[in-house]
């Protein structure tokens, strides 16, 4: 796995201000590979994410994607390099139509040979091309989370990283989006998850983390998880 | 916060003993002029000092303070004009108009917060000045004369340079003990309360737009002092006096010499002055340099004189920045 | 009624170019954040830099076109070099980091061009009148008014039509998102900075001819600038644009007008200190209202 890794982190540390939050995460995303990240909240699960997009800069350890360090970079560059944020929240631009959500930040810097180009991601979410000219503000939960995917997807990125996609949703509408997360892992794209749904998550990926406490403290295949009652009761409240 | 005064402490006693001293060197080497300086700085010290009591310690950034040197300035040179020169009438009055503009400007504006507070005092203190530069009967533009200095029935001379430079150096200590007091009571908790938290303040049941109001009228009527000061000082007042740069430069003071210190005003307004002072006999062109050195102390000195000095002994302390990121869950989890 | 409609040309003239420093000074406020207290600087030096441009090249359009030129690269440099730093602080840092930067420039200013004013002619094709609605009206000054309407047109279409204009308007409600989705945040602020100075500068040298070219200038109208993007909501170009032409109607008809109306009811002394007063607090007044009833602006930007 080492060599091979698209994303790795080694014992990274994260602070905010003076208060630490990640006491050295290490984990490896394999290109095609869909992984999670659970845990209860206030865990550091998006904090793992901030600091691997550059939004919260880490400050200790190494973080590697395609074999380049990237933890000292600014968001922009690690977006570049290919990693495509669905933050927690969806934090859709409000004030862009849906079509200018998608096109706005859309890229294709690899010159994939199929790239996600407005069509296509229209084909993945018809319901966004139904609204295409309407206000960010305008969209239910759901499609203002498949708007945010198809926005990260129009960047072509070579990780996808998707942080509580389905809070808040209808059962219908996250059953949709566990579909379509389906989908993208049968076309090749490497995926990380933060979600708190163990048997969608089990499903749909090939290996998990449970973080507690700014720690990695278990990790496992989905067969693992599934088996490990007493991993599941005592880390994630099920 | 009992004001601590560690490293200061002993700079602060000199630089009092040296104020208290000044007259008599100035006496005995004929100096008027340092006299004269040191006055000016001593008055514009008070108007920092009410300043820094909303702005250092209760975080409004009231971009208008200029508009209550002007007041009581021209409440002094209106009533001089028109022939009334005692001080028992007209500083009562230049106090109570400042108060009544603070009060009425503070409700207005206090029920804003950032930048607009920003704005909306500015406005008014723009306001004040247009008035003031269409009286044409007090002078307008070009200002108004004071041909006699407020008078007290002899308690005083104001027009002795020495014993008006005591006055205002008394006054000054004044201003700082009463802000020592008022910081450290229940009212200055809830001010300071209410800087960093405004909605917990409340949630614990404290009036706090009463309070930042009430602080707000203390500063103005105090800073309405400095201008009836100054009128006296400089025997002339004019719109120039309110103009918004003024109100600038009395942040610039503030910030200067240490935002929420009880001597950083003072320490502020010596600084300014002198350094102006300085630097115009270096050049003509002093602002070229002052304006820069500013840009640079608001990027690498933001505590002011006063953090300088307290870092000297203490550890410094890791400077609030305000972060604008949306605040993931992990963060508020974390004590 | 002639009188009126000359009053209103010239009242919508000065809310055109009211708009030119409002759009920038919303923009970066908006987009960036910044409290920009040095804008009227940059009104300023495209004032200095015509007039000196005109008189070297011996021609009014020439010279403008280097004076704008001129001010759009001292805007960037500026940004560059001297708000960069401070993007992220405290809006006091700002406030005084960029009052730093006034006494400056008017230094700067008086060390180069000296304390007096400067003058800046008009070309004779542009100094004469034209008949509009039956009163003769300055040439130029419907030229400014068709400059500036076109620079709205121009900005409209950017801020909406393209994909700049999309990231510029999804900087203005979450920057962070932007950052972290590939754009060059950094780079779309020097941008967005160098394009709200180039039109202070342009109305800073479209003014010269017809009102001032001196130091301290464009603090008076910075502060009108600020009334203006309070009034119509700070980061909204559009809210910029109806408030700067409702500012510049109200001050200038108000100026013209409010004298007379005064004198109907009043004794005349009173009527013209009242007046004089009166008129230059009107604006004042017109901002105090609306942020007591409705603080964000008229046109507020969703997000914030």
């Amino acid at each position: 796995m080492a060599d091979a890794a698209l994303l790795e982190l080694e014992r990274v540390e994260t602070f905010y201000g003076l208060s630490q939050v990640l006491f050295g995460i290490s984990l490896a995303i394999a290109p095609g590979e869909v992984v999670t990240l659970m845990g209860r909240n206030g865990m550091g699960k998006t904090t793992t994410v901030r600091s691997v997009l550059g939004l919260t800069r880490a400050r200790a350890g190494s973080i590697r994607f395609c074999g380049q360090e990237i933890r000292a970079l600014p968001a922009y560059r690690v977006a570049k390099l290919g990693i495509g944020l669905v933050p927690e929240g969806r934090q859709i631009f409000p004030n862009l139509t849906v079509r200018e959500n998608l096109v706005a930040t859309a890229a294709n810097r690899a010159s994939a040979a199929a790239p996600w180009t407005l069509d296509r991601v229209f084909g993945l979410f018809p319901r966004l091309a139904e609204r295409s000219n309407s206000m960010g503000t305008q969209l239910s939960g759901g499609e203002q989370q498949m708007l945010a995917i198809g926005r990260a997807l129009m960047i072509n990125p070579r990780l996808l990283i998707l942080d509580e996609a389905t809070e808040g949703l209808a059962p219908l509408m996250r059953a949709e989006i566990w579909r379509c997360l389906a989908g993208l892992k049968t076309a090749g794209l490497s995926i990380l998850l933060i979600d708190k749904n163990v048997e969608a998550l089990t499903r749909v990926a090939d290996r998990h983390y449970i973080i507690e406490k700014g720690q990695v403290v278990w990790t496992g295949t989905s067969p693992q998880l599934e088996a490990a009652r007493d991993v599941q009761h005592r880390y994630l409240s099920i | 916060m009992k004001a601590a005064l560690d490293a200061r402490a002993p700079f602060v006693v000199i630089l009092l003993a040296g104020l208290v001293a000044l007259p008599l060197y100035t006496a005995a080497s004929g100096d008027q002029f340092t006299l004269t300086l040191f006055t000016r700085i001593v008055i514009l010290a008070i108007a920092a000092t009410s300043l820094n009591l909303i702005l250092g310690y209760g975080g409004m950034v009231s971009f208008g303070h200029a508009a209550y040197l002007g007041i009581g300035a021209y409440a002094v040179g209106i009533f001089a004009e028109e022939g009334i020169s005692s001080g028992f009438l007209q500083w009562p009055f230049a106090l109570a108009l400042s108060a009544l503009f603070a009060l009425v400007v503070g409700a207005l504006s206090l029920r804003t917060r950032g930048v607009y507070f920003i704005m909306i005092t500015l406005a008014f203190a723009q306001m004040v000045y247009y008035v003031a530069a269409g009286l044409d009967r007090y002078g307008g533009d070009d200002g108004l004369t004071i041909y006699s200095r407020s008078q007290f029935a002899g308690l005083i001379n104001l027009s002795d340079s020495v014993q008006f430079y005591y006055l205002c150096l008394g006054l000054l200590l004044v201003s700082i003990v009463f802000t020592w007091r008022l910081i450290n009571s229940r009212f200055g908790m809830v001010l300071r309360g209410s800087r960093s938290n405004d909605r917990r303040m409340r949630a614990v049941g404290f009036p706090t737009f009463r309070y930042r109001l009430a602080a707000f009228v203390i500063s103005g009527v105090w800073c309405g002092l400095a201008g009836a000061l100054l009128a006296n000082h400089t025997d002339f007042v004019s719109p120039a006096m309110m103009y918004w740069t003024r109100s600038g430069d009395l942040i610039v003071m503030v910030v200067f010499g240490g935002m929420g210190s009880l001597f950083g005003p003072l320490f502020g307004a010596i600084s300014l002055l002198v350094l102006e002072e300085g630097l115009s006999r270096i050049t003509e062109y002093w602002q070229i340099i002052l304006g820069p050195l500013l840009l640079l102390i608001v990027l690498f000195a933001r505590g002011g004189i006063d953090g300088l000095l307290g870092s000297i002994r203490r550890e410094p302390l890791v400077r609030a920045r305000r972060v604008d990121l949306p605040e993931p869950d992990e963060a508020s989890h974390h004590g | 009624m002639l009188l009126l409609l000359e009053q209103c040309l010239n009242g919508l003239q000065f809310g055109l170019l009211l708009f030119l420093l409002a759009a920038g000074l919303t923009l970066v406020f908006g987009i960036m954040d910044l409290v920009n207290l040095a804008h009227g600087s940059l009104y300023m030096m495209g004032a200095y830099f015509a007039a000196s441009f005109v008189a070297w090249t011996g021609s009014f359009f020439a010279g403008a076109l280097l004076a704008l030129g001129a001010t759009l690269l001292l805007g960037i440099i500026l940004e560059i070099v001297a708000l960069r730093p401070l993007y992220g602080r405290d809006h006091l840092d700002h406030v005084l980091g960029t009052f730093g930067l006034i006494l400056f420039f008017n230094e700067l200013v008086r060390l180069i061009w000296g304390p007096a004013g400067l003058s800046l002619p008009l070309p004779p094709a542009l100094n004469t009148a034209v008949d509009v609605f039956g009163i003769y009206y300055p040439i130029y000054r419907l030229l400014i008014i068709l400059v500036s309407l076109l620079v709205a047109l121009f900005l409209y279409l950017v801020v909406m039509k393209t994909r700049v204009g999309m990231l510029i308007r999804a900087g203005a409600s979450n920057r962070e998102m932007v950052g972290a989705l590939g754009i060059d945040i950094k780079l779309l602020f020097t941008l967005v900075f160098g394009l709200g100075a180039a039109f202070a500068g342009l109305a800073g040298l479209m003014q010269a001819p017809i009102l001032t070219v001196q130091i301290g200038m464009g603090e008076n109208i910075l502060i009108l600038a600020f009334v203006v993007i309070v009034i119509g909501g700070i980061g909204s170009i559009r809210g910029a644009f109806v408030a700067a032409v409702f500012v510049g109607l109200v001050d200038t008809l108000g100026r013209a007008f409010l004298p007379d109306l005064l004198h109907l009811v009043l004794s005349t002394t009173a009527a013209s200190t009242l007046a004089r007063a009166l008129s230059s607090m009107l604006i004042y007044l017109l901002m105090a209202a609306v942020l007591a009833l409705r603080p964000q602006g008229l046109f507020p930007v969703a997000g914030r």
